[in-house]
């Protein structure tokens, strides 16, 4: 039996970026929500993710870390065509990252700074992903049109990542901070439909091969399934945030669980589209792969590993279940 | 574009990053390994005071960890950014060592650091000493794998090339466990040990002299001192052995470090000088002869090849050199100061007050070393980036002038900041002492 390398290592690498934005999103998107709240708030809103985010972000660096092993010669072209996105990306994560240490140990007007950019570096990054991820949909064309759709996907992705860290708080709040969350659940969620629904329209004009790919009956009927079913999760979210503001009983993980579904159905609408390209229409997984002694050697170190970063970060959300509390170090 | 401009922009905003993400590793390496000290006295003992003490250097070390975790995510995006060359053409063997340092490495103390950060009070005492040792232990195989790559860079072995030029791995084990690996590894896992304990002397040092009677910051001095007595003679000697391995693997780099010009029998040791590369000779030398022949052959007499011999493809003299003597310089302070202060706080005596100055002084001594060290390693490298096989200009990318700049300025101001609020917040911390 041979294994087609290349597909397996952008499965994986699908994945790990799928974990990436759906994890890293909800903390990006309480990031993104700290001015809307207040200090006490605040507070508890950072704890709610203090345990998690950096094991988050590893899921960056393995996605990047797989796109640089398995096929070098995209992360080359793809990464030298992003540069400044790159690098402005990097810049806010950053400066949220350290921001949750320095905001609890500063004083003054030093933590107020702090804050602030715990929120710029939030919005920063989530900004320059969704802006690297539009000029990847249309394959860096230059030109004002292709930068406008960029520009328009960032902004639904900072939705879909406020829809995110709403969401979660949601699960991890209760009382007042609870209620303010469901509101910014709700108006997310029209943020996002938005976002789709535009992305969506201009998306085939943007890129003649997902043209082709979208309208080519009768596949598109079967297609026609990812944009029912986002819809109908978008629905589940709109109905689940409606129940717990009313009081009736309703599961507070059914939000969270809903924008999960709706990041997981856009991201395989996106794999169908982009597929098997890594560069639109320049660059195939199987022309960027890189050589099979390199491939099996991390298959197997990934085949004994994953497992076990599977159980751990289980056992850390375990450890961490229920309610988030304030005062960070006990 | 001016190609030149743009490689020593790259290679400028490489060093920086590299230079910045260094400092926080290095203290993390080691400073795991105290938290685990700290934190199993008290789970023996039971006593507050260790708590205490757990408590103030897990602060240290969650926010030291946290600026080498945003610092390190950017550096694994540089590789791709500013080296693609690199990439090209040993992707096959860099990119495997990296992905399991992530796979081995990264999750295990991202997701431990949460527990024992935030979980005492959450999880039983033997589930959080596990934690903090599975961060400790995290770290140690993350620098593991990092300088496998490194050292395999500097002496390559262990694989063919393909048509393309491509480097691959034939055999992976001699690749990991290159001829300079083990001496890498134990250098550096050193160098952590002394900076991080003269980190902890030297804070511990600064909230004495505000406050003699805390008998907490008297320990942590007392251990920090301790240790660095204990690890500053085996880095001595681990240094030495390092440098007849380099000889043996590396002699142009050798040649820089003690800028040996001319090849020649009976070689002087350079204690000090100023290396002129215009006219290939060193001004104003401060000379002991025949010592580097007796130091490096272990024979007065031996001939040792110089700077000539290896032309053109020999590196630059000066940088190297300076590096190695501070390096030393600081590892000798190091020492005699580590010694010193154990001396006189022998049989837990007091420590007088000009001590507690010099402890203080040396806070970030370790820093200094540890930053000479790597650019003797890796100055003295070029103009290879890897030994015979790759040379740095072929590796570089085809970003412009313009983006490079910007993003440049962009690092060297976020820098700048976090390193400012750093320091300031670690000596807040450092004066405020441990809490009971
Ligand atoms: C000798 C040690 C050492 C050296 C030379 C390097 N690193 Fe490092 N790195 C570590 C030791 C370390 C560490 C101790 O494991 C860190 C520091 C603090 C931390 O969180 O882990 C880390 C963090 C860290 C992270 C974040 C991990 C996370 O999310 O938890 C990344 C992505 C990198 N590094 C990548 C690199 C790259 C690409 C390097 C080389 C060019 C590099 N590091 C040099
Ligand atoms: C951790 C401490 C390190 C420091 C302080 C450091 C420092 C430097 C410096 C100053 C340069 C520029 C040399 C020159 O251009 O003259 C350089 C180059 C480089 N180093 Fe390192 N380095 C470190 C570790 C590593 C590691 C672990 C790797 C790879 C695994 C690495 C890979 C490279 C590469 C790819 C270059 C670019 C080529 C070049 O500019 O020469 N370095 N490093
Ligand atoms: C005092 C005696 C010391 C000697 C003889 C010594 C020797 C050396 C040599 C020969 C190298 C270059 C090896 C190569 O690239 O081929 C080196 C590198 C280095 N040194 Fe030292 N060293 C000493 C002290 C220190 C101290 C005190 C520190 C830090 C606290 C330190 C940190 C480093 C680091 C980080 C490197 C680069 C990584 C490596 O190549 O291992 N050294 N040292």
């Amino acid at each position: 039996m041979t294994l087609d390398l290349p597909l397996v290592f952008t499965a994986l690498m699908g994945v790990a970026m799928l974990a990436y934005v759906v994890l890293d999103g909800y903390d990006l998107g309480v990031g993104m929500l700290m001015p809307a709240a207040d200090q006490r708030e605040q507070d508890l809103m950072v704890a709610s993710i203090g345990p998690f985010w950096d094991a988050n972000e590893t899921w960056l660096v393995l996605g990047v870390g797989l796109l640089l092993v398995a096929f070098p010669a995209a992360h080359g072209v793809i990464l030298g065509a992003l540069y400044l996105p790159v690098a402005a990306m990097l810049i806010g994560l950053m400066l949220r990252g350290v921001a949750f240490e320095f905001r609890v140990k500063a004083e003054g007007w030093h933590r107020e700074l702090w804050n602030w950019l715990f929120w710029f570096g939030s919005f920063l990054a989530s900004l320059a992903q969704g802006f690297m991820l539009g000029r990847m949909i249309t394959g860096f064309e230059p030109g004002f049109g292709y930068w406008l759709f960029a520009l328009i996907v960032a902004g639904g992705l900072c939705g879909g990542y406020v829809l995110l860290g709403a969401t979660w708080l949601v699960l991890r709040t209760e009382g007042a901070l609870q209620k303010k969350s469901l509101d910014w659940a709700r108006w997310g969620l029209v943020w996002v439909a938005l976002g789709v629904a535009l992305v969506s329209i201009a998306t085939p004009f943007a890129s003649e091969t997902v043209r082709a790919k979208w309208f080519d009956f009768p596949r598109t009927l079967a297609l026609m399934l990812l944009p029912l079913a986002s819809l109908a999760a978008g629905i589940w979210v709109w109905m689940a945030t409606g129940r717990l503001k009313r009081g009736a009983k309703t599961a507070e993980w059914a939000p969270f669980a809903g924008a999960a579904a709706i990041f997981a159905l856009a991201f395989a609408g996106l794999a169908y589209s982009l597929f098997p390209y890594l560069v639109m229409d320049k660059m195939t997984i199987w022309e960027a792969a890189a050589h099979p002694s390199a491939l099996i050697f991390i298959l197997w170190g990934a085949a004994v590993v994953l497992p076990f970063i599977a159980a751990y970060s289980v056992f850390s959300y375990w450890v961490f279940r229920g309610k988030a509390r304030a005062g960070l170090y006990d | 574009m001016n190609g030149t401009d743009a490689l020593l922009l790259a290679r400028a905003q490489f060093g920086l990053n590299i230079g910045f993400h260094i400092l926080f590793p290095t203290i993390t390496l080691a400073l795991a390994w105290i938290l685990v000290y700290f934190r199993v006295r008290f789970a023996r003992s039971g006593d507050a005071a260790w708590l205490a003490t757990y408590k103030l250097w897990v602060k240290v070390f969650a926010l030291t960890f946290a600026m080498g975790v945003v610092s390190g995510i950017t550096m694994s995006f540089q590789f791709g950014t500013n080296w693609p060359g690199y990439m090209t053409r040993v992707g096959n063997i860099a990119g495997p060592l990296l992905a399991y340092e992530v796979l081995t490495a990264f999750f295990l103390e991202a997701t431990f650091l949460g527990v024992m950060v935030f979980g005492m009070n959450r999880v039983p005492g033997w589930m959080h000493v596990t934690a903090t040792v599975l961060v400790a232990f995290g770290t140690t195989v993350s620098a593991f794998w990092i300088l496998a790559l490194n050292s395999w860079m500097q002496t390559p072995v262990g694989h063919t090339v393909a048509a393309g030029g491509q480097l691959i791995a034939g055999d992976w084990v001699a690749v990991i466990f290159n001829p300079s690996f083990p001496y890498r590894f134990t250098h550096m896992m050193l160098a952590s040990g002394l900076t991080a304990s003269f980190l902890v002397a030297g804070l511990s040092a600064w909230r004495l002299l505000h406050a003699p009677e805390d008998g907490a910051a008297l320990r942590t001095l007392r251990t920090g001192a301790v240790i660095a007595a204990v690890v500053a003679p085996l880095q001595v000697l681990v240094g030495d052995l390092h440098g007849l391995n380099t000889l043996e693997h590396q002699p142009a780099k050798i040649a820089a470090i003690e800028a040996i010009w001319q090849t020649q029998k009976g070689v002087p040791l350079v204690l000090f000088a100023v290396p002129n590369e215009a006219k290939q000779r060193n001004d104003f030398a401060i000379e002991i002869p025949k010592l580097a022949s007796l130091i490096l052959k272990h024979d007065a007499e031996a001939e040792l090849k110089g700077i000539d011999h290896f032309a053109p493809h020999a590196p630059p003299v000066a940088p190297v050199f300076l590096a190695f003597r501070v390096m030393v310089g600081m590892g000798v302070a190091m020492l005699s100061l580590a010694w010193l202060g154990t001396w006189v706080m022998r049989g837990g005596k007091l420590a007088p007050r000009w001590i507690l100055w010099s402890f203080a002084g040396f806070t970030f001594s370790g820093w200094i070393a540890t930053l000479a060290g790597w650019l003797v390693t890796e100055i003295g490298r070029q103009p290879w980036l890897v030994t015979g096989v790759l040379r740095t200009s072929e590796a570089a990318g085809r970003v412009g002038e313009a983006p490079l700049g910007a993003s440049f300025t962009g690092y060297v101001a976020t820098y700048a900041l976090m390193l400012v609020a750093y320091m300031v917040v670690l000596t807040h911390l450092a004066g405020k002492g441990a809490q009971r």
